[in-house]
């Protein structure tokens, strides 16, 4: 066996990337309750590339027979009704710990220097997921992926010169219909599944080559030659990383420490996400909303049209501008303010725990904010909505502007040299 | 953080505050009574399928999941000439139904996961007389709804009642309620329980995996919990000798 091993190993580095990544990485052990969320999106990631490629077995990409498939896939496929709905609830679980994940590197500064590209990466993550949520979302063709379909094309339209032509484009078709599904189909099984995956590695790549951040934000690796012998790390770390730094005795090798950690996350966040997928698919018509059990009707404007509730917080600053052409510009730019994060933050501290006050105050803000444009984007219109998003949308860019400005010159607390659990 | 939760948590339940204008009377259903379905089935073939259909859900499977064996059933549920492995589907053509009725008469196979099961029960109870519209009747949960009350004679004749009353110092006649003129072949009471046992049905036929789902589902969070008791162990032995 070992023989076997090492015939493979010359060949290509099983064990040697093994070691590099995973069971010789070196991560900080107070990694607390927020840092499970990475590990947890690339499980949810696995689940709906394996029930979708199960679905698509069954599923057929056609405006005339979208619908009645997945009702196929519902009552006649064996075991077709846990597939599906295993897919549905990891779409909407995916959202949740993305954002939970996202939401843990603003609190502990996890886009500073050095992760500015890490993440960057994790952005171009999260709106290619939106996209591959978006088309998903259309495939079953009940009223709101046709309905939802035509608010999220239509917004293209506001484009000037070419706005038009463009929704066509996209379209491939005047309206939107069996040739829109055909292509969001492949878009949505083959195109950008490739394009998560491809940018999931890339952003590990980018975690490991720049390592790990922590609740302190504080650094593990330090220059080489500057630790005392006591101070490094006990565990065996891999030279990849030993041979640049010297590691701190704050660090745990991910296997097993981390992954057995990540495990006991993993099996509370499987009780919940089994929980809703067994007894409350629709979660409410949070989930798969209840006008999707209806077959997509050209001809038959639902009462409300509203996004998942994932986009509802992004609809909702969509809604907020009166112009159309400027409140889809404001959209976009929701999230692309998100890019900028490292460059918004001019600040030296990373953990909100060593920072000034303010600053918590303002991200706590700015989550509220956040949820609360959700709420505010998955409801009918009411007139005081109307200037209850406004307000929210100025609070949301907001936050950023306050951020630039008392970044600059931040009073902060002394950011311990060590990490204590 | 469990401030966060909390507000993630409470945010769903404001959002139900705006609702259709007609108030839904809940309907207790129970999908593990398989009379009540049996009686459920029956209602919809003899009064719905005639414009209706459940062009997902086949009549074989149906008869096994609420129990009926398909001799039974070919005799009390199935009147269409289709073979019993075929979809219970309508034989009045859409084309025609369109003309007659405006629209073709909706599938009904997953209503009661989109409209809901409380708003069919409330449906189905409150048409009533007016003579204005098409087919005699309007509906107070779906007005000017294009169906007649194939119902009606079950129910009775039912007609909306008004009564005079003071508000805001003048004297109007305001609606409280439906009364039915007792010519029906039932009592409000086993109106009522018809109407019951058929949105039973409905939601059955709207997801007929959801009793199988709701059995495996009890093991699974069984095993997840002794699962997260091991996987607890295991993390807590393997981080004993961590420095604090």
């Amino acid at each position: 066996m070992n023989a076997f091993m090492s015939w493979i190993e010359q060949r290509i580095p099983v064990m040697r990337v093994a070691n590099m990544h995973a069971i010789q990485y070196p991560a900080p052990k107070n990694m607390n309750f927020w840092y499970i969320f990475g590990f947890l999106a690339t499980i949810v990631l696995v689940n709906q590339i394996l029930t979708g490629i199960w679905l698509t077995m069954s599923y057929e990409p056609s405006s005339e027979r979208a619908f009645a498939s997945v009702e196929y896939i519902m009552r006649e496929v064996n075991y077709g009704w846990l597939i599906r709905y295993m897919h549905s609830t990891g779409a909407s679980a995916f959202f949740i710990v993305v954002y939970m994940h996202m939401f843990r590197g603003m609190m502990y500064g996890s886009y500073q220097k050095p992760r500015e590209l890490l993440w960057v990466f994790g952005m171009l993550i999260y709106l290619a997921l939106m996209a591959e949520a978006f088309m998903g979302y259309v495939l079953p063709w009940g009223q709101m992926s046709y309905w939802g379909a035509q608010v999220i094309v239509s917004l293209f339209s506001a484009i000037p010169v070419i706005g038009p032509d463009l929704v066509e484009w996209i379209q491939g078709d005047y309206v939107i219909s069996g040739a829109t599904l055909n292509r969001f189909f492949a878009l949505h099984v083959i195109a950008l599944p490739l394009v998560i995956v491809i940018l999931v590695f890339l952003h590990i790549i980018a975690l490991h080559e720049v390592g790990s951040n922590n609740p302190d934000g504080t650094n593990i690796k330090h220059k080489k030659g500057s630790l005392a012998e006591e101070d490094k790390t006990v565990y065996k770390i891999h030279e990849y990383y030993t041979d640049k730094y010297d590691i701190i005795d704050d660090v745990v090798p991910f296997f097993p420490h981390i992954v057995l950690k990540d495990l006991v996350a993993f099996s509370v966040f499987l009780f919940g996400f089994c929980y809703i997928m067994f007894f409350m698919p629709e979660m409410g018509g949070y989930f798969l909303e209840h006008p999707n059990f209806e077959i997509a009707n050209p001809y038959k404007t639902p009462a409300h049209i509203f996004p998942v509730w994932y986009f509802t917080p992004f609809y909702a600053i969509l809604k907020a501008v009166p112009d159309k052409l400027f409140g889809v510009l404001t959209m976009f730019g929701a999230i692309a303010v998100l890019f900028a994060m490292p460059w918004v933050d001019r600040g030296k501290v990373r953990s909100w725990r060593y920072r000034c006050g303010l600053h918590k105050v303002n991200l706590l803000v700015f989550a509220a904010v956040f949820i609360f444009l959700g709420y505010l984007g998955g409801t009918p219109q009411e007139n005081w909505k109307i200037i209850a998003s406004q307000i929210a949308t100025i609070m949301y860019f907001g936050f950023f502007v306050l951020l630039w400005i008392y970044s600059g010159k931040e009073k902060t607390k002394p950011v311990p040299a060590r990490i204590t659990l | 953080m469990k401030k966060w939760l909390a507000i993630l948590l409470l945010v769903p339940s404001f959002a139900f505050a705006a609702g259709t204008e007609y108030p839904n009377d809940h309907a207790d259903i129970d999908l593990t009574d398989k009379s009540s379905l049996q009686r459920g089935a029956q209602t919809f073939m003899n009064y719905c399928l005639g414009c209706h259909q459940m062009q997902y859900q086949r009549y074989q499977r149906t008869f096994q999941d609420i129990g009926v064996p398909d001799e039974l059933g070919d005799k009390y549920l199935r009147f269409t000439g289709e073979k019993v492995s075929d979809y219970i589907t309508s034989t009045m053509p859409a084309e025609a139904s369109a003309k007659w009725f405006g629209a073709p008469p909706p599938d009904l196979t997953l209503v009661a996961r989109s409209r809901g099961v409380d708003w069919i029960y409330t449906y189905l109870r409150t048409f009533y007389v007016d003579e204005s519209k098409t087919f005699g009747v309007n509906n107070l949960a779906f007005p000017n709804a294009g169906m007649p009350h194939v119902l009606q004679g079950l129910q009775g004749t039912p007609r909306l009642a008004t009564e005079m009353k003071m508000v805001d110092g003048e004297m109007k006649e305001l609606n409280v309620g439906l009364r039915t003129d007792g010519d029906g072949k039932l009592t409000t009471e086993e109106y009522d329980q018809t109407i019951l046992d058929l949105v039973n049905f409905l939601a059955y036929t709207g997801e007929p995996s959801r009793l199988q789902s709701e059995n495996i589902g009890k093991g699974v969070l069984i095993f997840i919990l002794i699962f997260f008791v091991f996987a607890y162990l295991l993390k807590k032995d393997y981080w004993k000798d961590v420095k604090k």
